[in-house]
């Protein structure tokens, strides 16, 4: 191969790459403009609120528990070494609202919801039904992508809130209840340390993962190429693309909001 | 040709019509006249570039250069707001019908005039129910698309793009997949639809010489060009080669490596 090929192949390589860059920027803000935009689709909303918050609430506050239910379990080991069980609230209650509520809940709705709505979009692509739209003088970014959007960045922070507090209650279950850490202390520790600023960093990091999430898994389900391979990669990319970004912007968000 | 190839009497008029996907002219040239009140059947081998056409008939895409005209507005070149107002004078049954398969056959019927009219509940039920028995679907309106056969979604779909009375029918394709009584059917609705609410059609389809008895004008796209364009039986009386060709099912010249391949 020689030289000037490999820098085309490269050349063609970067431009295909901002030019999806651009479309996946440029579909957001479409999603963003058309949500503010009349007429609104308050039935389509609910429904998705439905779907993305309601659905998820089982499934969120089980692993909410057992994510508290764990902490409680080695909170009370590594703290009794140094003997300081009492601050095993103020441990909980601080890794479960500023970093694992948030970045926990947001996984398992990306893998819960987001599939179900990459899939979903990526089949009415392939079966022309997006098209349908388009001809119907609908707007289908406003009409599928927007709702999905608004209904993310609303819910994400009500489930994150949901996690948060069953999986307090569940660090208190086991550290107190099963392993005998003092009580009073367990959730005096948690209203002296915990300040509004670490539930607002959880609440945060929430909604940007709402959008994101959102953002990806319409994104992926839209572009999805019709046929029905296309669909099962386009549901596969967009889980592993949210969670992916879930994970990246955790770290940015956290170093800008320490 | 006949006085109705003027643009000034055409529903739709194209002329020059040209895109190209990456390295691949696949509409080159494209010149068609659907006159008002007239099937217009687009034909052609495949990959000839029919479905781009029409796809930038309903303006899902844009061409690179040309003009279409649809009812005197040039709509190459408008925002989308103007898009839409273009695209109510007109309704589209995709090759697969297209229906939403998450709602009844009822929900997807009055789809457009639910999102997109201030009509009552009432008025939509009772123009739902006409449009319905107009197709022979009267009774299925709770039926599900995945509880009914190809044949019939197509009706629904057909349901659906004549809801809100268009001037311009435009189908992709229809009777793909159905067998030949129910193509027959499809055919003969079709025109039955366009008689009764007097409507201009064009239509993409593969099922020749069958589709000519019940087409008014026929176009032959080859390689990205309309290579003939009018009356069937102008167009049976051209003696074109290649369509000649087309029409008994031999691939010489129709494609080149093909015909290769074959000798």
């Amino acid at each position: 191969m020689s030289i000037v090929s490999s820098i085309e192949r490269l050349g063609a390589w970067v431009i295909d790459g901002l030019t999806s860059l651009g479309d996946f920027v440029i579909f957001l803000a479409a999603a963003l403009i058309y949500a503010l935009r009349p007429p609104y689709k308050v039935r389509l909303l609910i429904r998705q609120l439905r779907g993305i918050g309601a659905d998820s609430f089982f499934l969120v506050g089980l692993i909410g528990l057992f994510t508290g239910m764990v902490l409680g379990l080695q909170g009370y080991n590594t703290l009794s070494r140094f003997g300081s069980e009492g601050a095993l609230g103020t441990v909980v209650a601080l890794v479960l609202v500023r970093e694992l509520g948030p970045v926990l809940a947001a996984l398992m709705v990306a893998a819960r919801a987001g599939s179900a709505m990459a899939a979903e979009i990526g089949s009415m692509q392939a079966t022309e039904q997006i098209d349908a739209l388009s001809v119907m003088a609908i707007n289908p970014v406003q009409y599928l992508v927007s709702p999905r959007v608004l209904a993310g960045v609303i819910s994400f922070p009500l489930l994150t809130t949901l996690f948060d507090v069953i999986g307090i209650w569940g660090g208190w279950a086991v550290g107190v209840g099963l392993m005998g850490a003092p009580n009073g202390a367990f959730f005096n520790g948690i209203a002296q340390n915990m300040s509004g600023h670490d539930i607002a960093t959880g609440m945060y990091k929430a909604l940007v993962f709402g959008l994101v999430v959102m953002w990806v898994c319409c994104y992926k389900g839209y572009h999805a190429q019709r046929m029905a391979t296309g669909v099962s990669r386009a549901t596969t990319s967009a889980v592993v693309l949210s969670s992916v970004l879930i994970l990246i912007s955790d770290y940015f968000l956290t170093s800008i909001l320490l | 040709m006949n006085q109705n190839s003027d643009s000034e009497g055409a529903a739709i008029s194209v002329r020059d019509l040209r895109r190209r996907f990456g390295r691949q002219q696949v509409l080159d040239g494209v010149n068609l006249n659907c006159p008002r009140g007239q099937i217009t059947t687009i034909v052609g081998p495949s990959g000839c570039g029919k479905t781009v056409l029409l796809k930038h008939l309903n303006l899902l895409l844009r061409p690179d250069s040309g003009v279409i005209v649809i009812d005197n507005v040039e709509v190459t070149a408008l925002r989308s707001r103007a898009q839409n107002e273009v695209r109510e004078k007109f309704g589209m049954l995709f090759q697969a019908g297209a229906l939403f398969d998450s709602m009844s056959v009822f929900d997807n019927v009055a789809f457009p005039l639910v999102e997109l009219t201030n009509l009552s509940r009432d008025e939509i039920a009772a123009r739902v129910e006409e449009t319905l028995k107009a197709v022979g679907l009267q009774g299925m309106e709770n039926k599900f698309p995945s509880e009914m056969s190809g044949g019939m979604q197509k009706r629904a779909a057909l349901a659906r793009a004549l809801i809100r009375r268009p001037k311009i029918l435009m189908l992709d394709e229809p009777t793909t997949g159905l067998d030949p009584t129910r193509t027959h059917q499809i055919h003969e609705l079709v025109r039955h639809t366009q008689q009764q609410f007097d409507l201009t059609a064009v239509m993409v389809s593969h099922d020749v010489p069958a589709v000519f008895e019940f087409s008014d004008r026929v176009a032959f796209m080859h390689r990205g060009r309309t290579a003939l364009n009018g009356t069937v039986a102008e167009v049976m009386a051209a003696k074109h080669e290649t369509f000649t060709q087309f029409l008994e099912g031999r691939a010489s010249g129709i494609d080149e490596p093909l015909a290769a391949a074959a000798r």
